[in-house]
């Protein structure tokens, strides 16, 4: 059955970048995601919480479950205090990476979702939210 | 230290992943995977990944570094049992496993690795060198 709430996770090492998948997979098993659904949504979760750790040095992964009454999805947060992304356009580019991955992490946690938000200040950090819905 | 444990059956190496694998587990594979191809000789490698949920772009990455390891060490790679779920992700996320043997499941990458050993064998005995 479809639940609300919501829970807060620390992404502060590889191994809470692992919780953040198993957490994200039990609440999109809850709000009745299908199986293809939850690989997706639990891919681009392990994306962003990856880019949290690796680019923002830790932060934080917020996990959201929404009920409109006619809709029903999730909502992910993540947030971190790093660097901030200077040209976020460029950073959106399939391919593009500054620490020699395969550059997919923002792109591809995009093209996984419905909704995409990404905020970024140069010195004070990086905010993206991606929703599924079911 | 976690490890994931890597099996020599013959001329090959089999590695199942069962656990939900955090970054350094996934490099620590990758670096065991290369150096045991060096110190057994192995000719292949299968890696069985009908365990995994996800596959993100890091674990494809990984795969795609041990394929291309095992190959400078002239050793094949097949890569076996991906879920449904998860191949429709990885293309949707743009990961097409470029350079990756796939089979769809052990019997079926045993097969090719054996194949492949097979056809290196008879090339060898007509003379030539193996490619």
């Amino acid at each position: 059955m479809a639940a609300s709430g919501s829970e807060t996770l620390p992404i502060r090492s590889d191994s809470e970048v692992v919780t953040v998948r198993q957490r994200v997979r039990t609440w999109a098993a809850q709000q009745g995601f299908s199986l293809v659904d939850q690989t997706k949504i639990i891919t681009a979760a392990s994306e962003l919480a990856r880019n949290v750790l690796v680019h923002g040095g830790g932060g934080t992964a917020r996990i959201e479950a929404l009920n409109n009454g006619s809709r029903v999805g999730l909502k992910l947060t993540f947030e971190d205090q790093g660097p901030g992304i200077p040209d976020i356009s460029l950073a959106m580019r399939d391919g593009y990476t500054t620490r020699g991955g395969l550059g997919l992490g923002l792109s591809g946690a995009k093209r996984l979702s419905n909704e995409f938000d990404i905020v970024s200040k140069v010195g004070e950090g990086t905010c993206v939210s991606i929703t599924r819905w079911k | 230290m976690e490890r994931i444990p890597i099996l020599k059956l013959d001329d090959f190496l089999l590695v199942t992943i069962q656990v939900d694998m955090h970054d350094q587990l996934a490099m620590s594979l990758q670096d065991d995977l290369t150096e045991r191809v060096v110190r057994t000789h192995a000719r292949g490698v299968l890696v069985d990944i009908s365990a995994l949920d996800v596959v993100d772009s890091f674990i494809g990455r990984m795969l795609g570094n041990i394929a291309a390891m095992s190959r400078v060490l002239d050793a094949e790679t097949v890569v076996v049992g991906m879920r449904p779920a998860v191949a429709i992700t990885l293309v949707e996320l743009g990961l097409s496993l470029p350079g990756i043997r796939t089979a769809l499941n052990v019997d079926k990458g045993m097969l090719l690795l054996r194949q492949a050993r097979a056809r290196e064998a008879r090339g060898l005995n007509h003379g030539r060198l193996g490619q």
